[in-house]
């Protein structure tokens, strides 16, 4: 299977390799160490139009489509996971539910910058006691006069301190339960609207973490996103998106840890010979690669299946189910291969473990992936 | 390009040694992507039936190349003072001649050139063709090319070196194109295939991971530009021709055949120049060293480890660097203590390295290490620990104190570098 | 306004290059194309001296009919045309054959200012093709360049030497060949190369399409060839050598005199 690769698609990926290999891996372990955003790349990728990649150009996107944008986050998570989340966040969690679901002025006033880069984007479902139970919401929406006044708040919020546009998941009608819950778009400056402290992660530490808060916060009326009570549909529909940019992120990180340990059996030499000469460590790189194709076809099927307009939810799934695991097995093994030397930090094996870990959680644990997966399969 | 199929045994010694990836076997017949192939015909070479062949047409141009004899070496002048590389030619280029059993020529253009002149003859030149003219004191494209474009028009040397300097490699092309005959660049070594009589130009390309020899079979003069520092500079002899006659010829008189053929002369020629010649203005000229670090680019580099003891060690091995005109490197442990700045380290989470000559100073060499800098031509090693791993990949080691050794190694290149100058 | 015209090269990234040492050949499998490095500091080169004085980039190449890939990605970083100069007739061509093809195809483009050419190509690093388009079209050429502005009709330009550099001055038209260090090539945008490869064409040129006279092409009208090629062989010595600290540093002098390094 090709997938029907394009001369788009490849240039693409090579563009995006490019950057990656002179831009960002240069800084990975430098800002994995300090946690600081990487600004300055941000600022070069929005020269090269990479935030607004699937969007059409008469919004300010690119024009191209899914597998070009996951082809990029994969790419630059090959370089740095930290890369990868934050176009992954921007583009499927912050832009697309705007271009989904937005209205026409809506698109003009908040799709266009985001799509052009001038703006980042974000997405605020989850809450303290609402996590895989995300129907649970606490935070609140009442309408008063023009304007809804937003109270509660959302953890774990990706670009939190440096986004400019917001979608915000509340409760306009508790009665309701799933179908109480409506999105907004909030603007970061919002009076009533702030942001926690940076949080300290495991891995993808340079990624922008917080907590969002909203006292009294008033959003205008016409900031309703779809419908009233249209919130957890469309939230559910924005992350099965999300799920085929952190599949992606998963390949790349996969796929790095496994050319890495390739050229270091290669190269390290124990008894006599390299490494890569002993079966047992050609077994394990045999699986490792098995595995990262596996998660390729599944991801990239995922993509074209969205960008055909078919339902994708069941594919995106699997492809986040297995890509994620694949990264966690590839990278663990990947330390234990490298010995001593993976567990340093001077090589970026233990990184690509630390990184890989959160893939098996965020936008869906697992097992919410299972739960989905199931779902359709049982129907 | 041509396979006959019936000759082909397909043992595929060509698919292995196409340097374009232009061939494959198929069904058992080596087959020819002609989109990749460059007729570069290093096939046709190996196949061991002769079945490649490489179809040349009929109708080609054919020059008589028996009116062109000698060998000529254009040296360069900075400030009517001689570049090294133009006196490793004239020593190259008096091997070249006395191959052929031809005379050897040294052309010079300036604005004062006396003293090199006799310099060129002293370093083995049977005669020196000088151009002296205000507007020739330095370099520019237009009227050197002109100059020597009409001197080799008129006198017809059958060979032509220049040093592959900026200016040689802004000149060389230039007269190629204009004289219309070939030009191999940059040659690390040139020898006479003394059967045909023609010059064999070795060079690298692709970054130096191959290696092609360049012939220029039925163009006259073969040319090539030199790389400065591969030849050999023989010591000059001031006193190997007796008397030098001083002459003088027009380049726009009919026949100079008199004139060019003398030997041991000096022959002055005399130039015009029209406003187009002149049209590009010298504002200025700067010297200056390059100062950053510039360690993936350097030819050779002094690196430090461990083994220097402390931040202050490191004065060994730049003053080392120095004489040797390259530049510091250093192992990552160093970089990590703050011995020296970051910009200086080698290897896995460093610089990844390609010199000519590396020398590693108490630097074991981990695998990270190594990783960054295997791939240097040449390996010295200076280490106190004769099981350190660097003498593993070493060509030269040497086992003792990088303290007492390096300031020894500073001393030998400083005299023979002096000496050199003198 | 500008016309620029840019010559680019596809050529194998040497970095990627690696020696199949048992065999002594090159393994190019899974090298990547790419456009020349210094061929894309010309092109962004152009690309600067159009978005300031406006004009007209093309970019031209010689090559076969892969090297379109390295064009559509001119395109995609901002040029506004491509053409490639694709013949089996041009096959085996050396510098001298390659400069004559190109230049007669940059004779059928309209009205040109300024060429850039990178200066040399990894896979050759002849640096000869710019001169030798220069001298073919009579222009003045500055080579080595760094810095490089236009005024009016007055060029000046910094020309970098082994140590130090000059200042140059001349006037349009004029052919360039520039140095990494002029500037930083900018990332082709993905809206570019979605442009490039929906709603613009790279045009390729056979010998039917400009004025050529056959017998200056390819491999027959090439001066130079190649006789033989050969992976060199670097093979580490490993030699300890011994006896007192001065003989040892005399022993090593002496080789690396020897081989030529010092």
């Amino acid at each position: 299977m090709d997938f029907n690769l394009t001369e788009e698609h490849k240039m693409v990926r090579k563009i995006f390799r490019e950057f990656a290999e002179k831009e960002v891996a240069p800084i990975a372990a430098e800002i994995d160490e300090t946690h600081e955003f990487p600004m300055e790349n941000l600022k070069k990728m929005i020269k090269a139009d990479m935030m607004g990649i699937p969007f059409p150009q008469e919004y300010g996107g690119a024009g191209s489509d899914t597998l070009s944008y996951i082809i990029g986050v994969e790419e630059l998570s090959y370089a740095c996971a930290t890369h990868g989340v934050i176009l992954s966040a921007h583009t499927s969690l912050g832009a697309h539910p705007i271009y989904k679901y937005g209205t026409e002025e809506q698109k003009q006033k908040y799709l266009v910058p985001l799509a052009k880069g001038e703006k980042l984007g974000a997405f605020g479902l989850t809450e303290p006691n609402a996590g895989t139970d995300a129907a649970s919401q606490t935070t609140v929406a009442e309408l008063d006069g023009d304007e809804y006044i937003l109270n509660g708040n959302k953890i774990f919020i990706t670009n939190a301190g440096v986004a400019d546009i917001f979608i915000i998941m509340a409760m306009t009608d508790k009665s309701k339960g799933t179908r109480g819950i409506s999105a907004f778009i909030v603007e970061a400056d919002t009076p009533g609207f702030t942001v926690g402290k940076k949080e300290d992660k495991m891995g993808i530490n340079a990624s922008d973490t917080r907590e969002l808060i909203f006292r009294d916060c008033r959003v205008p009326k016409e900031n309703l996103l779809g419908k009233v009570g249209m919130g957890f549909k469309i939230a559910m529909a924005t992350l099965d998106g999300g799920r085929i940019g952190i599949a992606a992120q998963a390949l790349g990180i996969a796929q790095r840890a496994l050319d890495e340990t390739v050229q270091y059996t290669k190269e390290r030499e124990q008894f006599g010979r390299p490494i890569s000469k002993f079966q047992g460590l050609q077994w394990y790189i045999a699986e490792m690669a098995t595995k990262v194709e596996a998660a390729r076809n599944l991801v990239y099927k995922a993509a074209l299946t969205k960008q055909e307009g078919k339902p994708f939810s069941k594919e995106a799934a699997m492809a986040k189910l297995f890509a994620s695991e694949t990264a966690m097995a590839v990278t663990t093994k990947a330390v234990q291969i490298f010995g001593g030397y993976g567990y340093m930090k001077e090589y970026p094996i233990e990184r690509l473990m630390r990184d890989a870990k959160i893939t098996e959680i965020y936008e869906g644990t697992s097992e919410v992936q299972k739960m989905v997966i199931a779902g359709s399969v049982l129907r | 390009m041509l396979i006959i199929k019936d000759t082909c045994v397909g043992c595929g010694v060509c698919v292995e040694k196409c340097p374009y990836d232009a061939l494959s076997m198929e069904e058992g017949v080596a087959v020819v992507d002609h989109d990749k192939c460059t007729l570069c015909s290093a096939c046709v070479k190996v196949c061991p039936v002769d079945a490649i062949e490489i179809e040349e047409s009929e109708s080609k141009a054919k020059i008589d190349i028996s009116q062109y004899s000698g060998v000529w070496v254009l040296a360069e002048q900075r400030n009517n003072e001689l570049l090294n590389v133009s006196l490793e030619l004239v020593s190259e280029g008096r091997k070249l001649a006395d191959e052929l059993n031809e005379k050897l020529t040294a052309v010079v253009l300036g604005s004062d050139l006396s003293k090199a002149a006799k310099e060129l003859v002293a370093q083995g030149a049977d005669q020196v063709y000088i151009v002296e003219d205000e507007e020739l004191a330095q370099y520019r494209t237009a009227p050197y090319t002109k100059v020597i474009a009409e001197m080799i028009n008129k006198c017809k040397p059958e060979i032509v070196i220049l040093g592959a300097t900026h200016n040689g490699r802004d000149l060389g092309p230039r007269i190629s194109a204009r004289i219309n005959t070939g030009l191999t660049a940059d040659c690390t070594k040139l020898a006479i295939d003394k059967e045909r009589g023609i010059l064999l130009q070795t060079r690298p390309a692709f970054g130096g991971n191959l290696m092609a020899t360049i012939i220029c079979p039925e163009h006259r003069p073969q040319m090539s530009t030199v790389r400065p520092g591969v030849m050999t500079k023989e010591e000059a002899n001031y006193e190997r021709t007796g008397q030098i006659e001083y002459l003088e010829a027009d380049l726009a008189a009919e026949d100079l055949s008199a004139e060019v053929k003398k030997e041991g002369v000096i022959l002055k020629f005399k130039a015009e120049f029209s406003q187009e010649d002149l049209l590009t203005e010298i504002k200025q000229i700067v010297k200056e060293a390059h100062h950053s670090v510039n360690l993936e680019a350097a030819d050779i580099i002094v690196s430090g480890g461990r083994g220097v003891g402390d931040p202050k060690g490191f004065a060994v091995i730049k003053e080392l660097a120095e004489v040797l005109g390259g530049e510091v490197g250093a192992s990552r442990a160093v970089v990590d203590e703050g011995w020296i700045e970051k910009d200086h380290q080698v290897g896995q989470t460093g610089k990844t390295v390609k010199p000519r000559l590396y020398i590693a100073c108490g630097i074991s060499g981990a695998i990270q290490h190594r990783a960054g800098m295997q791939n240097a031509d040449l390996i010295i090693a200076i280490n106190t620990d004769a099981e350190a791993p660097i003498f593993n990949i070493c060509d030269y080691g040497i086992v003792g104190d990088l303290h007492k050794i390096v300031p020894m190694l500073t001393d030998v290149c400083k005299d023979i570098l002096a000496e050199e100058r003198k | 306004m500008v016309n620029i015209i840019v010559c680019i090269k596809q050529v194998p990234d040497t970095n990627e290059v690696k020696i199949d040492k048992k065999k002594g050949t090159l393994i190019r499998e899974g090298v990547p194309s790419i456009i020349n490095p210094e061929d894309k500091n010309g092109l962004e080169a152009a690309i600067r001296l159009k978005e300031e004085n406006g004009g007209k980039v093309t970019v031209i190449s010689m090559g076969p009919p892969q090297a379109k890939v390295a064009l559509k990605e001119a395109l995609a970083m901002g040029a506004d045309e491509a053409i490639l100069l694709s013949d089996r007739a041009f096959a085996g061509s050396d510098t001298w054959a390659t400069a004559y093809t190109i230049s007669q195809a940059i004779k059928e483009i309209d009205k040109f200012d300024v060429i850039f050419c990178g200066r040399q190509a990894i896979d050759g690093d002849t640096a000869q093709v710019g001169p030798q388009i220069a001298e073919n079209l009579n222009l003045n050429q500055l080579t080595y360049v760094s810095e490089f502005t236009v005024v009016g009709e007055k060029v000046n330009a910094r020309r970098e030497l082994e140590q130090g550099y000059s200042e140059l001055e001349t006037s349009l038209p004029v052919l360039v060949t520039v140095l990494e260090s002029i500037n930083k090539p900018r990332y082709a945008s993905i809206k570019g190369i979605v442009d490039a490869h929906r709603n613009q064409e790279v045009k390729v040129w056979t010998t039917a399409d400009f004025k050529v006279d056959k017998s200056k092409l390819g491999l027959d009208a090439s001066p130079t060839q190649v006789h033989e090629t050969f992976v060199p062989v670097h093979e580490t010595k490993g030699e300890i050598l011994t006896g007192s600290h001065q003989d040892m540093v005399e022993n090593l002098v002496k080789k690396l005199r020897s081989e030529n390094v010092v």
